[in-house]
């Protein structure tokens, strides 16, 4: 059992690096990164998902069992991306407008 | 074998107020709560199959509206995969049997497995309300864009019924990957553990892993048929076959969670049934970690035929074979155990033949369907139909029933009729095939899966179809008779009445309330049947 005490500061930073990064969605979400728009905002969600992990649910101070299922939820997550996305990035899309094949 | 005094204070007998089952944190209480509401489930799903049956029986659709019918199909689906299939063998006989096993006296968490039960009832609860204020005609795969848009049932409830019983799975999951994981008894190594134990693992991991993709997708279902926004409707920029992705995310594993401990139950019983030491323990163990990890690699084989990419149908092909080599290590080596030892055939061995016969057919034209090409052919049709009911059904369900005939003795105390065990097990064979082999010639010939009617020339094939399912219901009814009347009428039963080598074997039955009176050592492998194969317990 993992009795390991944070400093209440450590808490207020990670919470103000959440806010900050709150901040940055909603400023990213009015820019125009072209076909990086999804990426930049999958970007800043894993990296506040991986403080509320590490830092708010004690991860980064647990034993390596712990990481060892905390990454699985991670790699999962990849896993789900990619084999979905490898459907639609290589589909054969028809230009919108365009007449159907015969 | 040690005879026990039925006069000692078990686990049934400590306590009989109702009180003390509703607030039980016993997992052996939680296992049988399971028992009942499951068999419950079961009969609800099974009156929507005889009723479906009923109608296929005529070519024309003269018994009931294809909206009744499409309604009865949904609600058969929805009802056996969530509320019986999901949770039968891992509920029910993994809560009693897993801390039997490892020498606990315990889950890791007995409060969240008692919340586990009360979620999935009030899931269940749910779906079932659903049923009773004019069904639901989705099909249990809820596909988008119907269940999103056109859909005039009660999708919602049905969605958020589903969505509240898979937190149930979530947390018998968990609770087993921690209680393997920390309750173990000394000694207990990871390569000493019944297979069992190994299959609950690997099932756990699926329910952990997989189930909250599940939640997520009905979810966001629910939200876009609540408040319009576009998600997997195209009319509004979303894409329907993002939610098959999804939805076969969770789905294809699940299948995992209803083999994988069924298979379990297989290795227990032919390791007792054959006295020997399971053949090539640590691949059959490592085998069920591999179909739990590749298993999540082959969802695409549902959507060959949905716009999916070409190219993602071939890795998708490619990977599903790829499950059929763990599989048939486990087959292989069960046979291999058997092989030149001296088989008791006693009703739960019936049950593991029946399996392996049942296995093997759905197995095979498994990998038929992940072809890529022949698939086209297939698709929708009853060669799926017949498929997925030799694994999910012919398979699962000969892995419970044998479980619970193994295990009943240790869970009530009581002794069966082993000649009305033996006669059940063989009508459910006979009946599985009648009502299954038909549907895969029905598929062959193009009939597809979800009509209520068909050509007339399709007749004799679906009366037979509709006869097997009659003995096929006797064969799950005659059990139900047999397994009440013993808990009056059967004989007393012995701690260990079939010489098994597990933990569960060297306590009382029924075993006290806290399962072991002293503590457990142990010092040995699973079944320790000794040199030559023929030891007995």
């Amino acid at each position: 059992m993992n009795h390991h005490i944070v400093p209440l500061k450590i808490y207020f930073a990670i919470f103000a690096a959440l806010m900050a990064g709150t901040a940055l969605t909603v400023w990213a979400a009015f820019q125009d990164f072209g076909e990086f728009n999804t990426l930049v905002a999958v970007v800043i969600a894993v990296v506040k998902a991986a403080l509320v992990v590490l830092f708010f649910m004690h991860v980064k101070y647990s034993d390596k069992l712990i990481w060892v299922f905390a990454s699985a939820g991670f790699i999962w997550l990849i896993i789900l991306f990619a084999f979905t996305l490898m459907d639609p990035m290589t589909r054969d899309w028809l230009p919108v407008g365009a007449p159907l094949p015969m | 074998m040690k005879e026990e005094s039925a006069a000692t204070v078990n686990y049934l007998n400590c306590d009989y107020s109702i009180r003390s089952w509703l607030l039980t944190v016993d997992h052996k209480r939680i296992g049988i709560m399971y028992l009942l509401a499951v068999t419950v489930f079961f009969l609800i799903g099974g009156i929507m199959a005889t009723l479906f049956r009923f109608e296929l029986s005529t070519a024309a659709g003269d018994l009931v509206t294809a909206e009744t019918y499409n309604k009865l199909f949904t609600l058969h689906g929805v009802v056996m995969v969530f509320f019986f299939l999901i949770p039968s063998v891992p509920a029910v006989l993994g809560n009693f049997v897993l801390p039997l096993a490892i020498g606990a006296k315990d889950v890791a968490f007995p409060k969240l497995n008692l919340l586990s039960w009360y979620v999935f009832m009030i899931g269940g609860g749910i779906t079932l309300f659903v049923a009773l204020t004019g069904g639901l005609d989705t099909g249990w795969t809820f596909y988008t864009p119907y269940s999103s848009t056109y859909a005039t049932t009660d999708v919602l409830s049905a969605a958020i019924g589903v969505f509240i019983t898979g937190f149930s799975s979530i947390l018998t999951g968990l609770n087993f990957l921690v209680t393997i994981h920390k309750m173990r008894a000394p000694g207990m190594t990871w390569m000493r553990m019944p297979l069992f134990v190994w299959a609950l693992y690997a099932t756990s991991l699926i329910m952990v892993l997989a189930t909250p993709v599940l939640a997520i997708t009905v979810a966001l279902l629910a939200v876009e048929r609540a408040t319009g926004i576009g998600i997997f409707d195209p009319a509004l920029g979303g894409d329907p076959v993002l939610f098959q992705h999804m939805f076969w995310f969770y789905s294809h594993p699940a299948v995992y969670i209803m083999i994988l401990p069924s298979m379990g139950v297989i290795s227990e019983l032919v390791a007792t049934f054959c006295r020997r030491r399971i053949f090539g323990y640590s691949f059959v163990a490592a085998s069920s970690i591999a179909i739990a990890v590749i298993g999540f690699f082959v969802w695409g084989h549902h959507l060959f035929l949905s716009t999916q990419s070409v190219y993602a149908g071939m890795v998708f092909s490619f990977l599903s074979f790829l499950v059929a080599v763990p599989s048939a290590v486990k087959t292989f080596n069960w046979t291999a155990t058997m092989y030149k030892s001296s088989v008791s055939w006693q009703s739960p061995m019936l049950y593991v033949m029946g399996f392996m016969g049942l296995f093997l057919v759905g197995g095979l034209t498994g990998v038929v369907l992940a072809t890529l090409g022949l698939d086209v052919h297939m698709h929708d049709t009853y060669f799926v139909v017949a498929h997925f009911h030799y694994i999910m059904v012919g398979g699962v369900l000969m892995g419970y029933l044998g479980g619970l005939h193994y295990w009943w003795p240790k869970i009530t105390g009581r002794m069966y009729s082993e000649a009305w065990a033996k006669v059940s097990a063989l009508l459910v064979f006979v009946g599985f095939n009648l009502t299954f082999m038909p549907q895969f010639i029905l598929g062959y010939l193009g009939m597809p899966r979800r009509y209520y009617a068909y050509p007339p020339e399709w007749q004799t094939l679906n009366v037979l179809s509709s006869a097997g399912a009659s003995v096929l219901g006797v064969g799950y009814l005659i059990p139900v008779i047999y397994l009440l009347w013993s808990l009056r009428h059967g004989k007393p039963a012995p701690a260990n009445p079939w010489g098994g080598k597990g933990l569960e074997w060297t306590i009382a039955s029924p075993p006290t309330p806290h399962n072991f009176e002293k503590p457990v050592i142990v010092t040995e492998g699973a079944y320790a049947y000794g040199e030559g194969g023929h030891g007995h317990g």
